[in-house]
């Protein structure tokens, strides 16, 4: 529905926030009203990510938001960029999904380990969205847990040689520089592969029903060489990767928040607005108690993540808490699209009414960037001691 | 060429108005504030004629405190200087007083060019811009859908009945700007960080020698009311040939829409 959305601020929350931060997301809200909503549903049907908006999306500077402005971003703290993912999401999971692998999966990780060298050719680009960036850690047997990965990096002479398959790669056919995490003798190691390189292919993976509007890749590595400046120098072992899904894990806690008040605010107006039993079905009691379930999750969610925002920007902020918030974020988010169908009826399920597509798109939401259930073993661990995604459990020191 | 644009800080369209208690003013609620939208194609050509002649934008607004936010928005734009016109002797001003406001302002201001919206959502009144024109000796042209600079003098679109008209005048002038003269930029992120340093400079009735008895309203508000609630639609009934003229009838002779 084309209406124009009204953000749920049940607890003013507004006050949290600084001119700036409220500026921003007005910013993004109005940009994605304007060039995302229109234009989504037909995305989504055929399965076509909006690429034209990527030079929007940089100009407007939502590409490294947080990064410096010596690297042609804008500086911004946490909260501001979460509010960012946060309007994104409310158009598509896939926008938010872009601008997730773009900052925290490809320029961070440039940014925090790599050269100077590679720091100054690819971050002006990709916040300038002329270079596409993705993220390679997943592969066909190797997804919650990374450490069992196959793809290898050999050195021969002063270069590299990577063999391997990654897969479920988001921006990986139309990425110009792949961020590879893969095996080396020494442990594990980051490398730029870039678009063209021989024995690199990146075929688009179709049949999806979630998270249509957002490209999904495989990577293939066939001896694909690589030369030593284009490894990450500074990273080395899984940590690496790891502390990057933890910065796009942030966006996503943000992110799904928008998601959620985009089907909160959409079943509202259904709800005063639909005619049933001769009169609107918002005065059900069965009816409003699933919008003020909602409602009451999306307050809790706008809290928490404002908090996560405050601790990054500290620096005080653990990896276990970032967990929490995005299992708690993304299963709210997922349950509010769901009650946001139900209580539109048949109508619910057409694309001119967004709490289906949210519904779908969170799915993936759900399982990516560690499923709901690795994040509740990651808390787990990290209250009790025991890591129980691993088959010894014998306490962890803390 | 430099350029000083006229914002107004208004209640968003979407605003659900309700009257106050009193009838005499409106029941904002908790209304989002925003720059008013035909002030964002002023500000827009002004940073389009800055972009491309050089020179500087300064937006200014006469409001209270909370109308910054309208000009930190201009300044995230890119303006390069803002002025707030604020004063308890402003509180109630009507078009006159904010032109007079507005012109003892610009006075102080190295302008070239002044730009405004052609009107100010909320009060409706399209007085400002030909005010203040009237008030500085200066060409007012009104309602501007196109602009193009030819030497010193300005070639200028206005919306007529049934056409457009074109005008041409000499600098300095004022223009109030229509929709479909540009299309607003979005403030970027590095804009908004860049607003944030920006200095705005606050004026008082004293700064602009600008003696408060003189700008009492020259007009007083006696009510308000809303329209009142729509009469309930009419059905025809009957052979469909005979609907139709009836409904052309009453389209022509009760609604008068055609
Ligand atoms: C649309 C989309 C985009 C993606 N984009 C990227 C990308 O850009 N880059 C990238 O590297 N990856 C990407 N991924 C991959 C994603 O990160 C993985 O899907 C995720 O890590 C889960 O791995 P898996 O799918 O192999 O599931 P599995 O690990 O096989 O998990 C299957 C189920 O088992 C459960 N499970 C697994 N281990 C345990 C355990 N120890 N204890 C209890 N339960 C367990 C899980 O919770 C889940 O329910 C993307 C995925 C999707 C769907
Ligand atoms: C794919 C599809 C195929 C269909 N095929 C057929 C078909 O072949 N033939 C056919 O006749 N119909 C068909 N339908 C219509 C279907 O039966 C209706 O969608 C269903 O009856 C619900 O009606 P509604 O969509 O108008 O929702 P509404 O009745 O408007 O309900 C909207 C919401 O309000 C709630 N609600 C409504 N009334 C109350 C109440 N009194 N108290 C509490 N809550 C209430 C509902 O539970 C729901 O959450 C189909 C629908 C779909 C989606």
């Amino acid at each position: 529905m084309a209406a124009t959305f009204q953000s749920p601020d049940f607890y003013r929350l507004d006050d949290l926030l600084t001119e700036e931060q409220k500026m921003t997301r007005d910013t993004v809200r109005g940009w994605v009203q304007d060039k995302v909503v229109p234009v989504i549903a037909s995305h989504y049907q055929a399965c076509t990510f909006p690429r034209d908006l990527v030079p929007e999306m940089a100009q407007l500077g939502l590409l490294g938001p947080t990064l410096p402005e010596a690297y042609g971003c804008a500086g911004m703290d946490q909260v501001a960029a979460g509010l960012v993912m946060q309007e994104l999401e409310r158009g598509d999971s896939a926008m938010r999904s872009f601008a997730s692998v773009q900052g925290s999966l490809v320029m961070y990780p440039i940014f925090t380990y790599g050269s100077e060298a590679q720091k100054d050719h690819w971050l002006p680009r990709l916040a300038r969205g002329e270079a596409i960036g993705c993220f390679g850690l997943t592969e066909p047997d190797a997804g919650s847990d990374p450490g069992s990965m196959k793809t290898r990096a050999e050195r021969r002479g002063d270069a590299w040689v990577l063999n391997g398959t990654k897969m479920w790669i988001t921006n990986g056919t139309m990425a110009d520089v792949a961020v590879v995490w893969a095996r080396t003798p020494e442990g594990f190691g980051g490398f730029l592969v870039e678009k063209g390189t021989p024995g690199f292919s990146a075929p688009e993976m179709k049949g999806k029903l979630s998270l249509r509007a957002s490209v999904t890749s495989e990577l293939i590595f066939e001896d694909c060489p690589v030369p030593e400046a284009n490894r990450l120098p500074a990273a080395r072992g899984l940590k690496a990767p790891l502390s990057c899904l933890n910065q796009a894990r942030y966006g996503i806690a943000w992110g799904v928040v928008g998601a959620a008040a985009a089907c909160y605010d959409e079943a509202l107006r259904y709800a005063r607005e639909r005619i049933m039993f001769e009169g609107p079905i918002a005065r059900f009691q069965l009816v409003q108690d699933k919008l003020v379930w909602m409602l009451n999750e999306i307050t809790k969610a706008q809290l928490l993540v404002w908090k996560l925002g405050k601790m990054k920007d500290e620096g005080t902020l653990r990896h276990a808490q970032v967990s929490l918030a995005k299992m708690n974020c993304v299963w709210m988010a997922r349950e509010c699209a769901r009650l946001a169908r139900d209580i539109e009826g048949a109508n619910g399920i057409l694309d001119e009414y967004c709490a289906m597509r949210h519904m779908q798109n969170l799915e993936s939401v759900y399982t990516y960037e560690g499923t709901h259930d690795v994040h509740k073993l990651v808390v787990g661990a990290d209250i009790t001691g025991y890591e129980a995604f691993r088959t010894v459990t014998a306490p962890v020191d803390r | 060429m430099n350029v000083l644009v006229c914002v107004k800080h208004v209640p968003d369209t979407e605003t659900r108005v309700k009257v106050a208690a009193d009838g005499l003013h409106l029941d904002l609620g908790e209304a989002n504030w925003v720059v008013n939208p035909y002030d964002e194609y002023a500000v827009e050509q002004g940073l389009q004629l800055k972009e491309k002649l050089g020179g500087e934008v300064t937006v200014i607004t006469v409001g209270g405190d909370d109308a910054t936010k309208s000009l930190r928005q201009a300044l995230a734009m890119g303006a390069d200087k803002a002025v707030l016109c604020s004063d308890p002797a402003f509180e109630d001003a009507d078009p006159w007083s904010t032109a007079r406001i507005l012109a003892a302002a610009a006075a102080k201001l190295p302008c070239d060019l002044i730009l405004s919206g052609k009107h100010g959502v909320g009060g409706d009144n399209q007085q400002v811009g030909s005010l203040l024109g009237q008030l500085m000796g200066i060409p007012v042209v009104t309602v501007v859908t196109g602009m193009d600079l030819e030497g010193t003098s300005l070639m200028l679109k206005r919306e007529i009945e049934g056409g457009t008209e074109v005008v041409k005048a000499s600098l300095p002038c004022v223009i109030s700007c229509q929709k479909g003269l540009n299309e607003p930029r979005y403030p970027s992120l590095k804009g908004i960080m860049a607003a944030k340093k920006k200095e705005i400079t606050a004026w008082k009735a004293a700064d602009l020698g600008l003696d408060p008895a003189t700008l009492a309203p020259s007009f007083q508000l006696k009510k308000m009311e809303l329209p009142p609630p729509r009469p309930a639609g009419k059905i025809l009934s009957g052979e469909i040939p005979d609907q139709v003229k009836e409904l052309v009838k009453l389209l022509h002779d009760e609604a008068k829409a055609i």
